[in-house]
């Protein structure tokens, strides 16, 4: 049984903790979050291409560390702690993943090189409005090479160089890849409720689209590039969550009230332990989904589903009750809870909601347990 | 990252499987589908006959020294022979409470002749042992121990009652926590004996459960004589012993018992609900996915602690969140599944409702698995004490001599 990082990944993890927590301080965070014309750390981002984590998964031909995925979760783990400013999600785990997943030779050879070096920054756009998309109500199109529509919202679209749009050609969706800096695009930044991540708008008017994969294979394609992130999600989440912990704990210990630390009240005590449990659920279930990722097992879609659904309940319960903890102050924009309580819902969110993932999971269950 | 044994660990396993398939099928009836044991002589006449059996080929105690009648191996063999067993339907837990800390007690605590006495036997499963540490006054407080022990020559007098002593009714041995100095503050005061369960100054009576069974007993004891070399431990030192008793306690290796979620999704494929098929309920199907990820991050989280113990490291309290888990899961499904029933959920009788009333025994029988063996409060305690490092309760009672400490009733 070997159910853990390996030695040499908690190496790359600690090696990670150091250097995002030397970088990734509380007053780098909050240059992003108190800026509205700032939507990343540039600066953050450049260190983070220098450690070659952009390519950690992406294989050494196309310019990348070629680790594996375990090793891409120990680095999101800990970017989650930090509550890293930067579209290393969108640019990692939705739009290598996918061009890893789905790419011709010739757009892998062209794309993740640039993304292993820092050199490009994607975005992955599937949404048009409030609710699940779906092949009844999705709008953007794509006619002669040409994509038309608006994509809303789109993490990280407002400072991306590509993206990689959901779009119907013919009658059949696919994936298309699209230049941010070409002809036919134009973009506005939205209000986040993060704003530590950026969102955008993306509107196409006659952009060249290039198809990702199979004609038709949209639906099919997101779903497994979910099924990716979700994974990798679920480490940054987890990494928060247990991050809200800490925070919790320390803050509790060093609290008085009525006379001694609120740590010891066991409304305290007991608040903590369940998330302390919740962080365990979600971590074995991260690990069965890192396990299903790397190995590409059969597994992947029922492990990323419970993974991302563990994960998220996690986040969300630990940076509620990490405000709870520190009461008024926890309430105030000067403590970072808030960060925390902020991306609990933005990554929650970003590959679609725990609710549509839990129909997802049983879906899958009925079908694994045909009566 | 990966599910596979190492090497030695493969071979373990395959011995294990080997001696299990040769050997087990004449032992068949472990515990049944509810996860609870008939307790009927013929049932435990099998239990003992396969003890004897394991203990003969060394996988009775496989983590005890082999002058004791172990294997000397390690606590991850013991996982791995643990979960080989179940597969064949041949564990019955008669044993799991007097081998896993009731005898490693009497082999820290008592003399050479002691436990030459009475480890064999117990190993072989011809003597079974309970432990005597809950009381009336004192449930999860088991420091608050009033039963008293009083020194008369080298005799000692023991009188008072214990309380939710798991199979005491078909035990032979116990070992027992009492008070002997009620003049100093409480956990001071006591000291464990082994009793022998059969002396007729020990009152066995079966608790009528809440659930209807009577797994659990009420022990009376009325001038109950144990000699001086019944001691384990010093005079005073009961506390100490006790703990030694509760570390002991095994490393949880088995899945919860009773209805999982593969059995409420059969149930609500069968039922319709308010809005037509259950199975088709969006409610029903959210929390089956909750369900789901609980009951999986349990297994996953045991094999976190497998690999724990794969790597030579020592799993600490964390296990703790197991049973937290299990029993609020099992409570909140087995009553959704009665639930989905609608008015023949009211049904418990086994010929008539669905699944012979898996989900109506297990809601019955959930609130004592919430309490049992740590109630959901104090396992939160130890998770919030030993894990995150929080401080202990305020103590009213720590430096105040035992018979000072206000009791209520």
């Amino acid at each position: 049984m070997n159910f853990d990082y390996s030695d040499d990944q908690k190496f790359l993890k600690n090696e990670a903790r150091k250097f995002l927590e030397a970088r990734c301080t509380s007053a780098a965070v909050r240059k992003v979050l108190d800026n509205a014309d700032v939507s990343f750390d540039a600066d953050l981002w450049k260190g983070v291409a220098e450690q070659g984590w952009l390519g950690a998964a992406i294989p050494e031909e196309f310019g990348g560390l070629g680790l594996g995925h375990i090793e891409l979760c120990a680095i999101a783990e800990e970017m989650g702690r930090v509550v890293a400013p930067i579209p290393f999600a969108s640019t990692v785990f939705f739009v290598a993943e996918a061009i890893l997943l789905a790419g011709d030779d010739a757009q892998k050879a062209d794309l993740l090189p640039k993304i292993a070096a820092g050199e490009l920054i994607g975005c992955f756009a599937t949404s048009e409005g409030p609710g699940v998309v779906n092949a009844s109500n999705l709008s953007a199109k794509v006619e002669g090479g040409k994509l038309t529509g608006v994509k809303i919202p789109v993490t990280d679209g407002d400072i991306a160089d590509l993206a990689i749009v959901l779009a119907n050609e013919g009658g059949k969706a696919g994936l298309f890849l699209v230049d941010l800096k070409g002809a036919g695009v134009s973009r506005d930044t939205l209000q986040s409720l993060d704003p530590t991540r950026g969102v955008g708008r993306l509107t196409f008017a006659g952009a060249p689209a290039t198809r990702l994969g199979a004609a038709g294979d949209g639906f099919t394609l997101t779903e497994q590039v979910f099924d990716r992130a979700a994974v990798l999600l679920a480490f940054e989440q987890t990494g928060g969550a247990d991050k809200c912990l800490e925070m919790a704990r320390e803050y509790a210990l060093g609290r008085y009230a009525f006379g001694r630390v609120i740590a010891g009240y066991q409304a305290i005590k007991h608040k903590l332990a369940d998330m302390y449990v919740k962080n365990q659920v979600a971590r074995s279930n991260a690990y069965y989904g890192a396990w299903a990722l790397n190995t590409n097992a059969p597994e992947l879609p029922v492990a990323a589903s419970a993974a991302r659904i563990a994960a998220s309940e996690a986040y969300w319960f630990g940076s509620k009750e990490n405000i709870q903890t520190h009461g008024g102050m926890g309430f105030t924009w000067e403590v970072d809870c808030h960060l925390y309580y902020r991306r609990s819902r933005q990554l929650g969110l970003v590959a679609g909601a725990p609710k549509v993932w839990k129909e997802r999971l049983v879906s899958q269950l009925e079908r694994k347990n045909a009566a | 990252m990966d599910f596979n044994d190492s090497p030695e660990e493969a071979a373990y396993r395959e011995a294990a499987r080997a001696w299990l398939e040769k050997n087990a099928a004449e032992h068949k009836g472990g515990a049944s589908a509810n996860g609870r044991r008939p307790n009927s002589p013929e049932h435990m006449a099998l239990a003992k006959s396969w003890q004897a059996k394991k203990a003969e080929a060394g996988y009775a105690c496989i983590t005890w020294p082999k002058e004791w009648g172990g294997a000397g191996g390690t606590p991850l063999q013991s996982v791995i022979f643990g979960q080989e067993e179940s597969k064949v339907g041949v564990n019955y837990g008669y044993f799991t409470i007097g081998l896993g800390m009731c005898v490693p007690t009497v082999m820290a605590f008592a003399d050479a002749e002691t436990k030459t006495r009475f480890v064999g036997p117990a190993l072989r499963g011809e003597e079974i042992w309970c432990q005597l540490f809950s009381e009336p006054a004192g449930g999860s407080d088991v420091a608050a121990t009033r039963t008293k022990a009083v020194r008369d020559g080298d005799d000692w007098v023991i009188n008072g009652q214990k309380v939710w002593t798991t199979g005491a009714q078909y035990c032979d041995y116990g070992i027992l926590l009492v008070r002997t100095d009620p003049d100093v503050p409480k956990h001071k005061g006591m000291t464990m004996f082994w009793i022998d369960m059969h002396d007729p100054a020990v009152d066995v009576r079966p608790i009528h459960q809440a659930s209807g069974g009577s797994e659990f007993n009420e022990v009376y004891f009325s001038d109950l004589r144990v000699k001086d070399s019944q001691r384990l431990g010093e005079v005073g030192d009961g506390w100490k012993v006790a703990l030694v008793t509760l570390m002991n306690e095994r490393l949880a290796v088995g899945g919860s018992s009773g209805p999982d979620y593969k059995t409420i999704m059969d149930l609500a494929r069968q039922v319709t609900g308010p809005g037509g098929a259950a199975i088709k309920d969006g409610a029903f199907r959210e929390k089956l996915a909750d369900w789901y990820v609980a009951a999986e991050g349990l297994k996953l989280t045991r094999f976190r602690t497998m690999t724990a113990l794969s790597r030579g490291q020592t799993p600490g309290p964390e296990s703790s969140i197991g049973k937290i888990i299990a029993a609020n899961q099992m409570q909140d499904m087995s009553n959704q599944g009665v639930e989905m029933e609608d008015q023949y959920g009211i049904l418990v009788d086994p010929s008539e409702a669905p699944m012979q009333a898996a989900f109506q025994q297990s809601l019955l029988w959930a609130p004592g698995l919430r309490i049992a063996g740590g109630t959901d409060e104090i396992l939160k305690n130890i998770i919030a004490e030993r894990v995150l490092g929080l401080p202990g309760d305020v103590r009213v009672d720590k430096d105040v001599a035992f018979k000072d400490v206000p009791t209520g009733r």
